[in-house]
Formats: C-alpha cells, structure tokens, sequence
C-alpha cells in the first residue's frame, strides 16, 4: 500500500462493501454463536423478519415518509434562513460582528435539550418535530457558510472590481457563486446531523415516526424492530448523501477535479 | 486608441513603520508603453496597485487626466500576477464579465467577446472552464477580460511571471501585438530585464525597497517588433545597462 495512490473505482467499490460484509458477518457470529442472548440484540435473520413484519403490519412506511418529512421541512427551513444569514457575515464584516457572538453562543444549545421547552410552546405535534431541527441545524449552517464565504479568494474579488463589480456585484457574482459548492457540500453535512435530532424528537412525545416506532418496540422488548428502525435510518441516510453528492457534481461542474 | 494622462504625484505607501515606497512622481502619456522594473520586493507592485485603485497611497494622489483615483474601475484593467479567471464561468462567460457588469445588451457582450477570443487565438475554447486551460491560456484569457471593457489603461502585474520561458515569449508577442494594433497606455510591473526591454517604450527601474524611481531608461527601438529585435546590439546595449542597475538593486535588497 503506497501512501496516497489512488485505487480504482471498482476496487473501492468492492472495499465499501467488504466493511458491510465484515460488519454483518461479526453480527451474525456473536447472535448466532449465542455469545449474547437474542432479547440484547436480535440476529441478522431476525432483523430482517421483523423489519417485513413492521412493513406489513405496522404500516412501517407511515412512520419512514412522516420522518423524512420532518427532516426535509425542518432542514429546509432552517438552511432557507442560514444560508442567507451566513453569507451575508462571510461577506460583511459588521454584520458577523454583530451575529457572530451570538450564533457562536446558540450553536453550543443542544438542539435537544429545547425539547420539554418546546413542547410547552408548540405541543407536540409537527411544529415541535420542525423546531428542534431548525434549532439543531440553523446555527450550524450559519456558522460554517460564514466561514466558507469569508474565505472566498481576494484576488478573485479584486479581478471583479477592476472589470467594474461594485459591492452588489462583488457578492452576487463572486462570493456567492465560489461559496455554492462548499456551501452545498455543508448543507449534505449538515443534513445528516438533522436526522439525529428527529429522531430524538420522535423518542419523546410523538404518535408517529421512525423514533416513535424504535421506542414502541422497546415497551415490546423486540429488539428485532429496533435494530431494523435504526439500520433503516442508515440506509436513508448512505441513499440521500449518494443523490445529494451526485446533484452536487452536477450542479458544479467547474468545482469537480 | 487611449488618450488620458495618468499623472502620478508624490505618491508614497508604508505599512506601519515600514515604508515600501518612496514619493514617486510619474506622468504617463496616453498610448505610452511603460515597463516597471524591479527587483522582488521592492514597491513596485504596490505602486501597480495603488494605480489600480486596489491600494491607497499614505500620501500623494493618482489621477486619470483630471479624474482621480479613489478605488478600482473598469477604464484601468488589470492583469494579474496569479491565475484570476473566475472558476464557475467559461471561457466566453469570464470575458463578458465586464460587460455584464456595465448592463451592456446580450447580443453586444456576445459579439464584443468573440471579437477578443479570435484575438487572443482562443477561438474553440469558449465553452471551456478556466481548470481545462493551460497557464498560458488562462492569462490570454485574463487579458481578453480585461481588454474587453475597452480601458483606457492597461495594468499589468507580472502577468507572465507563472509561466514558462517558452510560453512568456509568445505571451510577450501576443501583447505587443495588441498594444501595437490598439496603442492601450500600458503599465507592465516585472523583474525580467529582457521582457521590459523587448515590450516597453519606456522602462522605470525601481530601486530596493523603500522604492523610489532610480532610472527612466527610454527604448528607442522602433514598433512594431518581433522577436528578432532580442538579438541586435541595441537590444544588448540597453540590456547591459539595465542589468547593472538591477544587479546593484538586488544585492541591496538581500543585504537589507
């Protein structure tokens, strides 16, 4: 193994799914083996029947599409607002003088310890769910588009004012467009993170929902349902950041190496 | 054709305590093709972009004909040392940018763009991004964006500095062939002796730092110039006399 030598497309494919098979292969060995008894942790076979069963009893695909609902809305609000509010700090220094303390302080709230205050503010029906992810991801968002559009290249911004870009010029046709690809890249970041914190607001308080169904199955002891609930969530998560990463390609030709 | 003065008075800059620039006094008459020598470090950037509007002078003022200089503007273009097309647009798009900027009609960006790719010998890389280009490409670029919004001067900071010795010399060619064609002020900011001598009219050399103007070395030989010119006496003559005030310059510069 050299150190930094590229490997080819299909070797790595094929190393990415070896993990899978190593990480499946040690869950059946110590379920099967019987080195844990199944009531900790369900086998892989197991899994699987209580996931079919989750999707035909359970309505399983509800609890997936209102989830993804929530995250969607939830992130999009909360980017809507911070992407804004973020270039415009990376771009004018009074305005982060006067933002960046205070985000600096609100990004360190843990999203879910809002989440007794919020119910008491919004009950326990989807704003609550939206608000502790737009509280989760705001100010992540602004803080890190701040960064990035602050860092945008001098001597492009010097180059645009000698061919005549006044200030107006100078953001809307060099900083934002040489943020957009790492602000995109952020924002698939930043998503992720979104789904920790649905799930957390589904844990307390909530009548539907991935998080919902995994705390049910904890009063049923199926720890089959909970796994599968969980493994569910990764799976969302690996498809989304695929087609996010693959958008972000498309969008931003120039960016690619 | 340009036909503005550019009248540089008594214009110093120090950063803190250091001072980079002594008072310099410059009149630069319009079509005029001066080259700014120096060694690295010693102010002459700096006066560029002091020029350009990119820097203020501690003292002293900058003035085009009777306009001053208070910031940068389209009518001085500038060329710089670093690859400065910008990433997201092509080729065509990075030379329109000017002109989009102004509110120039579509159809006229277009037809101003393909006018200064066919000059700039880009013709079939319009739809190319600036990482697809080479060095060399990507500063003929740079000078078509410049040239495009029509300035009454051009400022040139090492614009051929990256690239390599092969590449500089049709690069330098290139420009000559423009300024011979349009007869653009031109300010050209290098440390290369041969590269000031075979474009300028007129070469400045700028002592070590703090700078100050230390010679005007006129260059009598006549436009338009090819290649060729690099090998006559007088080419030499005037190459020899520069060194020598270069060479003191840069042993002064790494002695401080």
């Amino acid at each position: 193994m050299t150190p930094l030598a590229p490997v080819s497309r299909a070797a790595r494919l094929l190393l990415g799914i070896g993990f899978f098979v190593v990480f499946v292969a040690a869950w059946a060995a110590i379920t099967y083996g019987g080195m844990v008894p199944p009531l900790f942790l369900a086998s892989p076979g197991a899994t699987l029947v209580a996931g079919w069963s989750l999707f035909t009893e359970f309505n399983f695909i509800g609890d997936i599409a209102i989830t993804v609902f929530r995250v969607v809305c939830g992130f999009l609000i909360a980017a809507a607002i911070a992407v804004p509010v973020g270039l415009a700090m990376g771009a004018f220094k009074s305005v982060e003088a006067f933002l960046e303390p205070f985000v600096s302080f609100a990004r360190y709230l843990p999203a879910s310890a809002f989440i007794p205050l919020l119910i008491l503010w919004a009950g326990v029906d989807e704003a609550q769910k939206l608000a502790v992810i737009f509280i989760g991801s705001v100010f992540q968002i602004i803080i890190m588009v701040a960064v990035i559009a602050a860092a945008t290249r001098r001597d492009l911004v010097e180059a645009a004012s000698t061919l005549g870009a006044r200030s107006w010029g100078v953001v809307f046709r060099v900083i934002i467009p040489s943020a957009a690809p790492q602000v995109a890249e952020t924002l698939r970041l930043v998503l992720g993170w979104a789904w920790t914190y649905v799930i957390v607001a589904e844990l307390i308080g909530a009548q539907s929902g991935i998080g919902h169904m995994i705390m049910d199955s904890q009063r049923l002891l199926d720890t089959g349902q909970m796994i599968f609930g969980i493994v569910m969530i990764g799976l969302i998560g690996l498809v989304t950041d695929v087609l996010v990463k693959a958008l972000n390609r498309r969008l931003f030709p120039w960016a690619v190496i | 054709m340009s036909d503005k003065t550019l009248h540089i008075q008594g214009v110093t800059r120090s950063f803190g305590d250091m001072l980079a620039l002594q008072p310099v006094d410059l009149t630069v008459a319009p079509g005029e093709f001066v080259a700014v020598l120096g060694p690295s470090g010693c102010g002459k950037s700096t006066l560029l972009r002091i020029v350009a509007g990119l820097d203020r002078p501690t003292a002293g003022t900058v003035a085009l004909d009777a306009t001053p200089v208070t910031g940068p503007g389209p009518e001085r273009g500038m060329v710089f040392q670093s690859y400065t097309l910008f990433p997201w647009l092509t080729v065509e798009q990075n030379i329109r940018f000017g002109l989009r900027e102004a509110g120039r009609p579509e159809a006229e960006q277009r037809e101003i763009a393909a006018r200064f790719i066919a000059r700039t010998g880009l013709t079939g890389f319009e739809n190319h991004w600036p990482k697809q280009l080479s060095g060399g490409m990507q500063q003929r670029c740079a000078l078509a964006r410049a040239l495009a919004n029509d300035p009454e001067m051009l400022l040139l900071d090492e614009p051929f500095g990256a690239l390599d010795h092969q590449t500089r010399e049709l690069m330098q060619e290139l420009l000559l062939e423009i300024w011979e064609a349009d007869r653009k002020t031109v300010l050209f900011v290098t440390h290369d002796i041969d590269e000031a001598v075979f474009l300028a009219s007129r070469v400045l050399v700028i002592s070590a730092r703090p700078g100050r103007i230390k010679a005007e070395v006129p260059v009598p030989l006549p436009y338009p110039r090819d290649w060729t010119v690099k090998t006559s006496p007088e080419f030499a003559a005037l190459k020899a006399r520069l060194m020598a005030d270069i060479r003191e310059e840069v042993r002064r510069s790494a002695e401080a």
